[in-house]
């Protein structure tokens, strides 16, 4: 049982994994408003992919893969709204609803029947060959976190390998965009 | 290119365009071409601290008693660091500050240049926003924007760090009219349809309370009016936390005092077994709650906050209204008046059960103690400032601790903006620079900094300031040579062990007086006490009053750490039960 204001993170709410995304004006210093808000209020951040999406008005848009009660992810929504560069800001719990990709570049360095047990495993599970030597491959691998964990857990197992991976990004399904939500009640 | 101005009379003439009359700050190397401008020019008076903390909580002081925003100009490096607390106090109080800091030239930032540090870096948790200006362009723009989001919304200190050289350079001031910010829009106005949810659950309750706080007095003085007018067409018991003292008359019958950790046994009960609770800008803090989980257990809540982000966030609530406390309170009376008149006209009978409770829970007589004709008792001393000094319009500020409670529990503020504390934050040393500020903002009031021994050495320096300015604050030292809280938290929680709460040294406040060209008055017994009071209030110069109260009196009631509103500690022979779980929380 929580006995103050200090244990608030109340135990009988469930623990899952949400995407935050954030439309915010690509200035200076914005990165680590967001950043900071998260470690300075105890915020996990599981993983972030931040990138301009609209040249004209300068907007990127941040994600961040994180995990916490329903209450917690909602006020996360809330700080983060309440930030000046920050225009809108969506959550989406982890699952079907939604669209979650991640990008990663694996180099698979390996010779003889091993090199050959890899390059199948790129083909099986369809990733593109982007290099290629007698001894290595660069192979673009795309996928739920889910699937190219299970992709770099097995080709891990052929030969030395170098990871370079993106954090997640993420879309919800069917026609709606989302709405400016700045000042709203949760 | 007739109209190319410097950045430094950019600085000044938007800090004009805002109405800004003081500036509280203390040159250096970085702000120098901006110091230029201030002796070049006469509508803007500068007030030079002795320390840039002090600058910043003498402007918070000037925003809290005045409602206008506080401006504070320093240097950078120390300059700016030593403004640190000062901006998260106004942060956590939601105190509106807007904090020009000087810089290294653009060229030489990330050199490690001489007073160089990462100001908007280290500032940004402190500040509701802060922008380092790059290009003199921009410079009346940020300014203005600086200003808006300072005083909007739920307010707070904003800071604007302004490297040397671009207060040399040329360049086209924009007036503040033409500025726009897209992405900050506050929401001032509520929906009515939630409004009206929120009346039904009003007319409907038979226990109810109002818990308002500092929100109201952030709304303006017409907000206070408004919650009184509320209060009284309701005829609902009406508690505050201490930022929300002063916005309903705190020497009216239906206000039950102060709630919370040092809050009136009435007050905290009435929280406990309400049906009802309707905050009113206030933000369920710790000292607040207590025990989360055992919180107001049996009650529908109403939240109105201008902050979405403080709704849910510790408690959650029935009722969420998002908005600016004058425009919702105006809109519930109206939906009150036209939607429930009859409401409006009865005679509360409903409510009559409900006050009886009420008035049990005070004949407990909670904030009494023990008398004494030899010393000097705290709560004395707090109670005879009141009632000599009750009868002018005075201004209170506090610095952090024992004496701080106190002065919320037995100084009675009757109206809004005449009580000025670090709540949040809880920064001592507070006190002198806010009265300072105060004072600014109010030439002939009587302003009154209630101080402890402890806390008031902490920005002592500012007494120089008062001096120089000829401002006449008054500071009420209760003086028991203990930092009292620590002591009272060490004798109930960590088995009486006084680990280094005791000033072995202490200055003699009369000749600390006197050295800064004020005038020192002490006080040692309680037949003395009124008629020096009255003294110092008839000194037209500042005054240290040295008051030597009973050292190891305690400050009740407590409600102790862990515990939820119903178990509180009344007084010394009320001391069992603090859990071993309430000893680990602060």
């Amino acid at each position: 049982m929580p006995k103050s204001a200090y244990e608030i993170d109340l135990q009988d709410n469930k623990i899952e994994r949400y995407v935050v995304v954030a439309w915010v004006d690509n200035e200076a210093g914005v990165l680590a408003r967001i950043s900071g808000l998260f470690s300075g209020r105890g915020y996990n951040i599981e993983s972030l992919a931040v990138a301009q999406v609209d040249e004209d008005r300068h907007i990127s848009r941040i994600t961040i893969a994180t995990n916490g009660s329903k209450q917690v992810i909602d006020q996360i929504q809330a700080q983060l709204l309440k930030l000046v560069p920050v225009h809108k800001v969506a959550t989406y719990p982890i699952d079907d609803t939604s669209i979650f990709r991640e990008l990663g570049l694996v180099k698979f360095i390996g010779e003889g029947e091993n090199l050959k047990k890899a390059e199948q495993l790129c083909v099986d599970f369809k990733f593109e060959f982007l290099d290629k030597s007698s001894k290595s491959f660069i192979t673009q691998v795309l996928g739920t976190r889910r699937e190219v964990d299970e992709f770099v857990k097995k080709i891990k197992d052929l030969g030395q390998i170098s990871v370079s991976r993106t954090g997640a990004l993420a879309m919800k399904k069917g026609p709606e965009t989302v709405k400016d939500n700045k000042g709203k009640v949760l | 290119m007739g109209n190319q101005l410097t950045g430094a009379e950019i600085v000044f003439k938007a800090l004009n365009e805002h109405g800004v009359e003081f500036i509280f700050g203390y040159p250096g190397g970085a702000v120098l071409p901006l110091y230029d401008q201030i002796s070049q020019q006469k509508k803007i008076k500068h007030i030079l601290v002795r320390h840039e903390q002090g600058a910043g909580h003498a402007a918070e002081g000037y925003a809290r008693s005045s409602g206008k925003p506080g401006v504070a100009l320093v240097t950078s490096g120390p300059g700016a660091t030593n403004m640190v607390t000062a901006l998260t106090d106004a942060y956590m109080d939601s105190i509106p500050i807007v904090c020009i800091t000087g810089q290294v030239p653009t060229h030489l930032i990330g050199t490690d240049a001489f007073q160089e540090c990462d100001t908007t870096g280290i500032t940004r948790p402190c500040t509701k926003h802060n922008w380092l200006v790059k290009d003199v362009n921009q410079l009346a723009e940020t300014i203005h924007k600086a200003f808006h989001i300072a005083t909007s919304g739920r307010p707070g200190p904003v800071l604007i760090d302004i490297p040397k050289d671009i207060q040399f350079q040329k360049g086209t001031y924009k007036s503040a009219k033409e500025i726009e910010i897209d992405t900050y829009k506050p929401l001032v106005k509520a929906d009515l349809s939630i409004i009206e949810q929120a009346a039904e659950l009003i007319v409907k309750s038979k226990k109810p309370i109002i818990y308002s706080g500092g929100g109201v007095i952030n709304a303006g003085t017409k907000a206070s009016d408004a919650l009184t007018e509320f209060a009284r067409i309701t005829n609902f018991p009406i508690t505050s936390t201490l930022q929300g003292l002063g916005a309903f008359p705190g020497s009216d019958p239906q206000f039950l005092g102060m709630l919370g950790m040092h809050g009136t046994y009435e007050a905290n009960n009435a929280m406990y077994e309400c049906d009802l609770m309707i905050n009113i800008g206030a933000r369920f803090d710790d000292r607040i709650t207590g025990r989360v989980d055992a919180f107001s257990p049996n009650s529908k809540k109403i939240h109105i906050d201008i902050d979405p982000s403080s709704i849910n966030k510790i408690v959650k609530v029935d009722v969420p209204i998002v908005g600016d406390c004058l425009s919702v309170l105006t809109d519930m009376l109206k939906t009150l008046k036209n939607k429930h008149s009859d409401f409006c006209s009865s005679n509360k009978e409903h409510l009559s059960a409900w006050w009886k409770q009420v008035n049990k829970w005070r004949e407990k007589k909670s904030l009494s103690y023990k008398k004494d004709d030899k010393l000097i008792m705290p709560q004395f001393a707090v109670e005879r400032l009141y009632e000599l000094t009750k009868n002018q319009d005075t201004f209170i500020t506090t610095e952090v601790g024992q004496h701080q409670m106190w002065a919320a529990q037995f100084y009675k503020f009757d109206k809004p903006n005449r009580w000025m504390t670090s709540g949040g934050l809880g920064t001592m040393g507070y006190g002198l620079p806010a009265a300072i500020g105060t004072q600014i903002a109010n030439p002939k009031k009587l302003v009154i900094d209630i101080a402890g021994e402890a806390s008031i050495l902490m920005n002592i320096q500012e007494m120089s300031t008062a001096v120089q300015y000829k401002l006449p604050v008054k500071i009420f030292i209760l003086n028991n040579q203990w930092m009292g809280m620590v002591r009272q938290w060490q004798e109930l929680l960590h088995e009486k062990n006084y680990s280094e709460s005791y000033t072995e040294a202490l200055p003699d406040f009369v000749k600390l007086a006197e050295a800064y060209g004020a005038v020192g008055i002490r006080a040692t017994n309680p037949k003395e006490l009124d008629e020096k009071i009255k003294e110092m209030v008839d000194i037209d110069r500042p005054v240290i009053f040295d008051c030597l109260v009973k050292k190891e009196e305690n400050c009740f009631p407590m409600i102790p750490s862990g515990k939820p509103h119903n178990e509180m500690i009344l007084g010394p022979d009320d001391e069992e039960g603090i859990s071993e779980e309430g000893k680990v929380l602060v």
